[in-house]
């Protein structure tokens, strides 16, 4: 049995291919989705759905994020309530002089650019978070962070996708390309051969795994994260909260485990604990130790959770881009494949963005914003050498 | 222990004295010497739980025992002045 | 260097009939032995019983094989008293981390130490999980009404308390638990208004040879009946407990006969009045969630449960790693004996390195497992779950009891959304997210699941920590000892 060849072929059905088929199918391209496992049963349903400006520094990722917020704040408003979109706001809190200082510095730099950010002081926290430590000593405000329901966004997207006339495949794994000399026809997978003009890597983590089925490199690799998740409370914390460092962390590309607590309250009343980040592979085996950082970190902004019980930990492998910079776009090495994978952790924020310039691009408009910064072109010519492991 | 020791116990449920017998749960005593079977309130509809695996695991029986809440009133041995939460509701 | 004070040659899990078979076994064959169980005295469920410091009651009324139990108590009493052995009662084993040796996180239970905060570090050369099981459900229009409760919870209460927790009872479900359960409310002198078991148990006939096997099993049947018989308490074959009726708690319940596939047939529904307790029961789930943090096979049983694989000698895939009890394969206290006292012997035996030899207890536990796990399978076999259920709900019924989700929106996700797996529906309802993580719904979804793939349950049953534990616990003692 031979299946029609679809203009678009998406391989993943996460938050970033889910959206992506979901703009392609809008825009009127005929799009197949195949994924390995259940929609959405990779990254983007081991998260959290932050989607926050406060933690970006400026550069390619703040364009998209920015981008981003304007589609789900105006495109994507219909839908808010589907995923339970809230624009809830962040609060950075520094309970070290120190800290304060370097919180300060980073506001002046996302100022400039555009960041809209209000230094408050004790009492203006308070307000805001009554439950916050007494430790604090001043804090950061961010009207707009805002907040999705990660595994409800991606389901929603798919389903519209195929409401749309995109094909969604799932327990089909990609397990090769086809080609015709340079250029990739279609994918060879456990469920057979799909042809399509475009095909596109939306594998998350696994990026760099389906890369190499097309013999090039794109460095992206797992980065895991732990998140605790709290018995259901009334409201006790009302923004997305975290500490001062938690930004340093985001920049870093330390291998070794850090962690330090980003707080919120969700409507189903759990509480969201995360998020530690540790470069150890897809490794399946629990460390107590990152719960642990977790737990301290957490009791450490709201010291009522000292109380509060766990009714569970999950992590997940955040894909990591070695430069912080999703890669998003064609492939100039392997015509007819493309990429739309690497966003660490904020690629629930970013999808939406990445599935309409995608979108966009496939279908010869000028893309709203300038795809060239996040181009695999800036990654090596050469193919990954055999057996060398995948960061 | 010899029979009879320690047969009655007063614990407090929501500030009422309450005599129950030693060795009963906090679930048993809320049941046979308050007549209640539920008292726990569901979050979004509010509709009373009480006791339903009776062995710790499906977590509907919590109450609020000296000051500790969401504990399991089906695994909770009464003592000597313990002082039980519920939530209250009609009915 | 690991520390030796909290390295033993073996950590037993669960002190129920597995358990406490398997640590006396140990202890007598001269291991370095721990015994950690989350309830606060030996027993387990099937030896559940009062509060031994407060209650003069003699147990035994409540049981059989109490004789058993307490030949077991004993010997892991004098084992303690000996300091061969050392017990951890009210401590929940919340992680388990494969290695030689093993690494055992160990939560205080809130409810009987509520003093004691932090988690414990235990190392262990060899393990003998045997973590038993709990009610299995599904739902029905009115379950979650105060007033109903599990089948086996209605047991635990009555040999706990010593007293029935509702007057005129029904009892619904499927299997040979509900003649148990029916019994002990008979002997607290309240009423069972009625049993209704789904299947017709035609299933047994063709295997009647299995349960000649177990003569224990047969006798205690027999007396079942026979008190059921004088009692006068009607027993339904093919009938179920379709709804249950009440307003602030549940006082009527509707039955009906089903046709093959469980469906309530039209016209058979009948209202049974003045019922003041309901006890649901449609088997039973073995605790899975350290199974599957240890990365044991699994495969499902024939009752659809996700049970570990163990060899002959009770090991699991994992070295070093063995399993007694409901968790290989629901099949009642006898079986879990045998299971419990091989493994026990073994795990002792193999401390020379050599392989241990057989003794003439050994031989007839291997026998008594056999024939016990045989007959366990004809039961499987004969009490089926009823496969069209979810005909009986209504759109309000309640799911997931934790976060409230009705078949409407379950139906809905299921319908649009892919949500056809237990992982899917649980993102986009959140079956299965609540206090109990999924262990009471769990059946439903699982039914619900277009897959019924081992793999599908294991994803679902991989639950960390294996009960809630406070936070406070988790950033106290030291997750992981420097080694
Ligand atoms: C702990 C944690 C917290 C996070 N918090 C946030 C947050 O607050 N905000 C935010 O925006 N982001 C957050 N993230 C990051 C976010 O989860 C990811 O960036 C995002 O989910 C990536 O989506 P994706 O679609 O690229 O990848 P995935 O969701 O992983 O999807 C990739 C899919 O590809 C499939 N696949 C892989 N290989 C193949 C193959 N060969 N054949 C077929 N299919 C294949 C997989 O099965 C998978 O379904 C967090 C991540 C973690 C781990
Ligand atoms: C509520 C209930 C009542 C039952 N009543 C009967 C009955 O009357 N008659 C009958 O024939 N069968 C009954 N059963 C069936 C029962 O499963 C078996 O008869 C028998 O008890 C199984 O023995 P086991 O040793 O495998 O497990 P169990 O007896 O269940 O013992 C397991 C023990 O391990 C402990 N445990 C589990 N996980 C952990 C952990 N992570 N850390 C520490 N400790 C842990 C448990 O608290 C428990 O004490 C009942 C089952 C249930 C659920
Ligand atoms: S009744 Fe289920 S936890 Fe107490």
């Amino acid at each position: 049995m031979q299946s029609s060849p679809s203009d678009v072929l998406i391989i993943g059905s996460g938050a970033v291919g889910a959206a992506v088929a979901f703009f392609c199918a809008k825009a009127g391209l005929s799009v197949r989705v195949v994924d390995k496992g259940r929609p959405g049963g990779g990254t983007s349903s081991r998260c959290e759905g932050n989607l926050l400006v406060s933690d970006k520094e400026h550069g390619p990722e703040l364009d998209l994020a920015n981008y981003s917020l304007g589609l789900w704040r105006g495109e994507l408003a219909e839908f808010a309530h589907l995923w339970e979109f809230e624009n809830k706001g962040g609060i950075i809190v520094a309970s070290q002089e120190s800290s304060m200082a370097s919180l300060q510095r980073a506001l002046q730099v996302q100022r400039q650019h555009g960041i809209e950010v209000e230094e408050i002081d004790v009492p203006g926290l308070k307000e805001l978070e009554p439950n916050v430590t007494d430790q604090a000593v001043g804090a950061a405000f961010y009207p707009d962070d805002c907040q999705v329901m990660p595994m409800l966004l991606t389901a929603h997207l798919l389903r519209m996708a195929r409401e749309a006339g995109a094909e969604l495949l799932f327990d089909t794994e990609v397990t090769g390309m086809v080609r015709t000399g340079d250029q990739i026809q279609g994918v060879r997978t456990s469920q057979g051969t799909y042809y399509a003009q475009t095909v596109i890597n939306a594998a998350g983590p696994w990026g760099a795994e389906v890369a190499e089925l097309a013999g090039v490199n794109v460095p992206v690799g797992p980065r895991r994260g732990y998140v605790l998740v709290t018995e259901p409370l009334p409201p006790m914390v009302f923004r997305k909260v975290y500490a001062a460092e938690y930004i340093d962390n985001v920049g870093s590309s330390e291998e070794g485990l850090q962690a330090s607590p980003v707080v919120e309250g969700t409507q189903a009343g759990s509480i969201l604990i995360g998020s530690s980040r540790e470069r150890v592979g897809f490794d399946h085996t629990l460390n107590p130790e990152a719960l642990q950082m977790i737990a301290r970190n957490a009791i450490a902004l709201f010291p009522f959770l000292q109380e509060t019980r766990i009714l569970r930990h999950y992590f997940g492998f955040r894909p990591y881009s070695p430069d912080h910079v999703p890669v998003i776009g064609p492939d100039p090495r392997v015509p007819g494949l493309w990429h739309a994978c690497g966003h660490e952790g904020a690629g629930i924020g970013l999808s939406v963005g990445t599935g309409k310039l995608i979108a966009q691009a496939l279908t010869g408009e000028q893309t709203d914003i300038e795809l060239g910064p996040f181009s695999p072109a800036r990654f090596d010519t050469a193919a990954v050498p055999e057996g060398q492991e995948v960061p | 222990m010899t029979a009879g020791e320690f047969r009655t116990v007063t614990v407090t449920v929501d500030g009422r004295r309450v005599t129950t017998e030693a060795g009963r749960t906090v679930a048993a005593t809320l049941m046979l010497a308050e007549d209640r079977l539920h008292w726990r309130e569901t979050r979004f509809a509010g509709k009373g739980r009480g006791l339903f695996c009776g062995i710790g695991v499906c977590f509907d029986c919590l109450v609020t025992v000296d000051g500790q809440p969401s504990l399991r009133a089906c695994l909770v041995q009464v003592a000597e002045g313990m002082s039980i939460e519920t939530e209250p509701m009609d009915g | 260097m690991a520390d030796t004070e909290n390295t033993y040659e073996v950590a037993v899990i669960g002190a129920g009939p597995a358990g406490l078979a398997a640590a006396s076994e140990a202890a007598a064959g001269g291991a370095h032995t721990v015994l950690i169980d989350a309830a606060g005295q030996f027993g387990g469920q099937y030896w559940r019983h009062a509060d031994e410091q407060s209650s003069s009651e003699d147990p035994a009324v409540w049981h059989h094989g109490w004789k058993t139990y307490t030949g077991l108590a004993s010997a892991v009493d004098d084992a303690i008293s000996a300091g061969k052995l050392q017990y951890l009662p009210a401590s929940h084993v919340i992680a388990a981390e494969a290695g030689s040796p093993f690494s055992l996180s160990i939560a205080p239970v809130p409810e009987s130490q509520p003093e004691h905060q932090g988690l414990t570090q235990i190392r262990a050369h060899t393990v003998v999980l045997c973590p038993g099981a709990y009610d299995r459900q599904l739902p029905v229009p009115g379950w979650t009404l105060p007033g109903v409760m599990a089948a086996g919870g209605i047991q635990a209460f009555i040999k706990t308390q010593g007293i029935s927790p509702g007057q005129r009872v029904v009892l619904g479900g499927t299997g040979p638990f509900l003649l148990s359960a029916a019994a002990s409310v008979l002997q607290a002198g309240a009423e069972v208004a009625a049993i209704c078991e789904s299947s017709d148990l035609t299933g047994w006939v063709p295997r009647g040879v299995s349960a000649a096997l177990v003569p224990s099993k047969g006798k205690e049947g027999a007396e079942y009946i026979a008190l059921l018989a004088r009692h006068r308490v009607p027993y339904f074959r093919r009938r179920a407990v379709v709804a249950i009726h009440g307003d602030q708690r549940a006082t009527a319940v509707s039955t009906a006969r089903l046709n093959r596939d469980g469906k309530a047939l039209p016209g058979t529904e009948r209202i049974i009045e003045d019922v003041d307790l309901v006890g649901l029961g449609w088997g039973f789930v073995p605790q899975s969630e350290l199974v599957v943090q240890l990365g044991a096979q699994m495969f499902r049983d024939a009752d659809g449960s996700l049970v570990a694989e163990v060899d002959k000698d009770q090991q699991s895939s994992v070295p070093g790693l063995y399993l007694a009890g409901e968790i290989t394969g629901v099949a009642g206290a006898t079986a879990a004996v045998a299971e419990g006292r091989i493994a026990g012997r073994q795990v002792a035996g193999l401390r020379g390195g050599g392989r241990p030899p057989r003794s003439s207890a050994d031989i007839k536990d291997r026998v008594l497992r056999r024939n016990h796990r045989l007959f366990a399978q004809a039961m499987h076999r004969a009490h089926p779950l009823p496969q069209q259920w979810p005909e009986w709900l209504t759109d309000e019924t309640v799911i997931c009891r934790c976060e409230e989700v009705p078949w409407q929106k379950t139906k809905e996700a299921i319908d649009s959304l892919s949500a056809e797996e237990p992982r899917g529906l649980k993102g986009a309802t959140r079956i299965g997210m609540g206090w109990c993580q999924g262990r009471m719904c769990g059946q439903a979804a699982d039914c619900l699941a277009s897959s019924d793939s081992a793999d599908v349950a294991q994803a679902v049953a991989r639950r960390g920590p294996a009960i809630p534990v406070s936070l406070r616990a988790l950033a106290g003692e030291s997750g992981r000892e420097s080694s």
